[in-house]
């Protein structure tokens, strides 16, 4: 908080961060659309996630201009994009807005904002390299149907899931799940 | 590289819903066409998690399928919206960023591949619209159906266009002829185009709101009394099927494009595997 010099207290207003914008502009291909951008809210009316939740596209895209950091990154807001291209579609100024998010929730994921079912995820990758766990209902009736109990992927296939985990290794894809930080 | 195509199966086709990638099998058995198998792909990687988590693997792990295919001397093909999402992106990177491409092959010679470019990522429905064809789809179908059907186009089918260039984002055709193929009615219905509410990470991290989105989708699908769901997405397809068991009052069949081509062409049910549908399936 910070006094007017009327007297009257006002909520601290955040400074832009230009660095924190290069960053976003230069976090991979699409970030550069970022200052394209001309708030006009197509984005946001275009939204399915928008309107049923206070999540608002234009908005994230503006505090991303301005380099808003601590707004952003451990926000809920930032995973409730269902990265379904209505905006991209539909922006006149032809703004990569899912890249620019995917590179956001890669930069809040990197400081340690990760939720408990998403890092959940990232250990089924690591584990069978799928998302979903096996489920053992599933393998019988795969049998059932004359299926190859095990899909001939990962799943089931020793050498191939350990290449599968060595690329995510060498990426630093399993210390990201442990917590942050690459 | 076409006429024959490396299978793609993803990860929730085969661990939830076998009978997506059976019927798959079948109906190209039917139709003709080779799917090479491609032994020990991975996760596309999903691209509402695993992209939004580091892009970096995204990439290298999209590349080392891309990679398998490579080998094969085939394009790949897909049946699920997510894993075409991902991969036709991640090549689209690669072919257009030659930095990029240069990281993720220094990470595949780690397991000793090399991706060079050279792979198109397929979607079966497009597949089944472009090289198959209209025609000779038609002249397969033995059992023409009678449904009222409302197709679910997904969000990774058509769009984003700037790199797909397959259909109209905002009234696409592709899938509506694909259904009516089979002698069913595709039918209209409010915000036909809407995401089912699952993807990005949603699903998982807040089922909530997910549902809220799916029930969206499904209350307008019951206004016009829709006999079945259709899509082209196994992860569409879990967000329909296994929501309507936390959703009262809703019991719409959710089936795959390739399980109606099953029933279309003559498949025995046991084929199509709809016993492991959450929402029964009394068609």
């Amino acid at each position: 908080m910070t006094v007017s010099p009327s007297g009257a207290s006002m909520t601290k207003i955040a400074e832009p961060n230009p660095a924190f914008t290069k960053m976003v502009e230069k976090g991979g291909p699409g970030g550069e659309t970022l200052m394209l951008c001309y708030q006009c809210g197509t984005c946001t009316a275009s939204c399915p996630s928008g309107r049923l939740t206070a999540f608002r596209t234009r908005q994230i895209i503006r505090k991303a201009q301005l380099g808003l950091k601590d707004e952003i990154l451990p926000s809920d807001d930032l995973w409730l994009c269902t990265t379904c291209y209505s905006c991209v579609e539909r922006c006149p100024r032809e703004v990569e807005i899912t890249d620019i998010l995917f590179i956001l929730r890669n930069m809040a994921v990197r400081e340690g904002h990760m939720a408990e079912q998403h890092k959940k995820i990232g250990e089924n990758m690591l584990k069978h390299g799928a998302t979903v766990p096996v489920k053992e209902e599933v393998m019988k009736l795969r049998v059932k149907m004359g299926l190859p109990e095990n899909p001939p992927t990962t799943v089931g296939n020793k050498k191939a899931m350990e290449d599968f985990r060595k690329i995510m290794e060498e990426c630093g894809f399993d210390k990201l799940m442990k917590g942050g930080k690459k | 590289m076409s006429g024959r195509y490396a299978f793609f199966l993803g990860c929730v086709a085969p661990l939830r819903y076998p009978g997506i990638e059976l019927a798959t099998r079948e109906i190209f058995k039917s139709l003709g066409v080779e799917l090479v198998e491609l032994e020990g792909a991975g996760c596309c990687p999903a691209p509402g998690v695993i992209r939004s988590f580091d892009q970096t693997t995204w990439l290298a792990l999209a590349a080392r399928n891309l990679a398998l295919a490579e080998q094969k001397k085939t394009d790949i093909m897909t049946i699920c919206n997510g894993c075409y999402g991902s991969m036709f992106e991640a090549n689209h990177i690669m072919q257009h960023h030659p930095e990029e491409m240069k990281k993720v092959n220094d990470v595949l010679s780690k397991v000793g591949l090399k991706y060079n470019g050279a792979v198109k990522v397929r979607h079966f429905a497009e597949v089944l619209y472009k090289d198959i064809g209209m025609e000779k789809i038609k002249a397969h179908v033995k059992n023409p159906l009678n449904y009222n059907i409302a197709v679910h186009y997904g969000c990774h089918f058509v769009k984003p266009t700037r790199v797909k260039h397959l259909d109209d984002p905002e009234r696409p055709r592709i899938l509506d002829e694909l259904v009516e193929a089979t002698g069913a009615k595709s039918i209209n219905y409010k915000d036909k185009l809407m995401c089912c509410g699952a993807g990005g990470g949603v699903r998982s991290r807040d089922n909530k709101t997910a549902l809220r989105m799916t029930e969206e989708k499904l209350k307008n699908l019951k206004k016009v009394n829709a006999q079945m769901i259709v899509d082209v997405c196994p992860f569409c397809h879990l967000q329909y099927d296994a929501s309507q068991n936390d959703l009262p009052g809703y019991n719409i069949p959710v089936i795959h494009l390739s399980q109606l081509y099953g029933m279309a062409f003559g498949l025995p049910r046991d084929k199509l595997g709809l016993e492991a549908h959450v929402t029964k399936v009394n068609l």
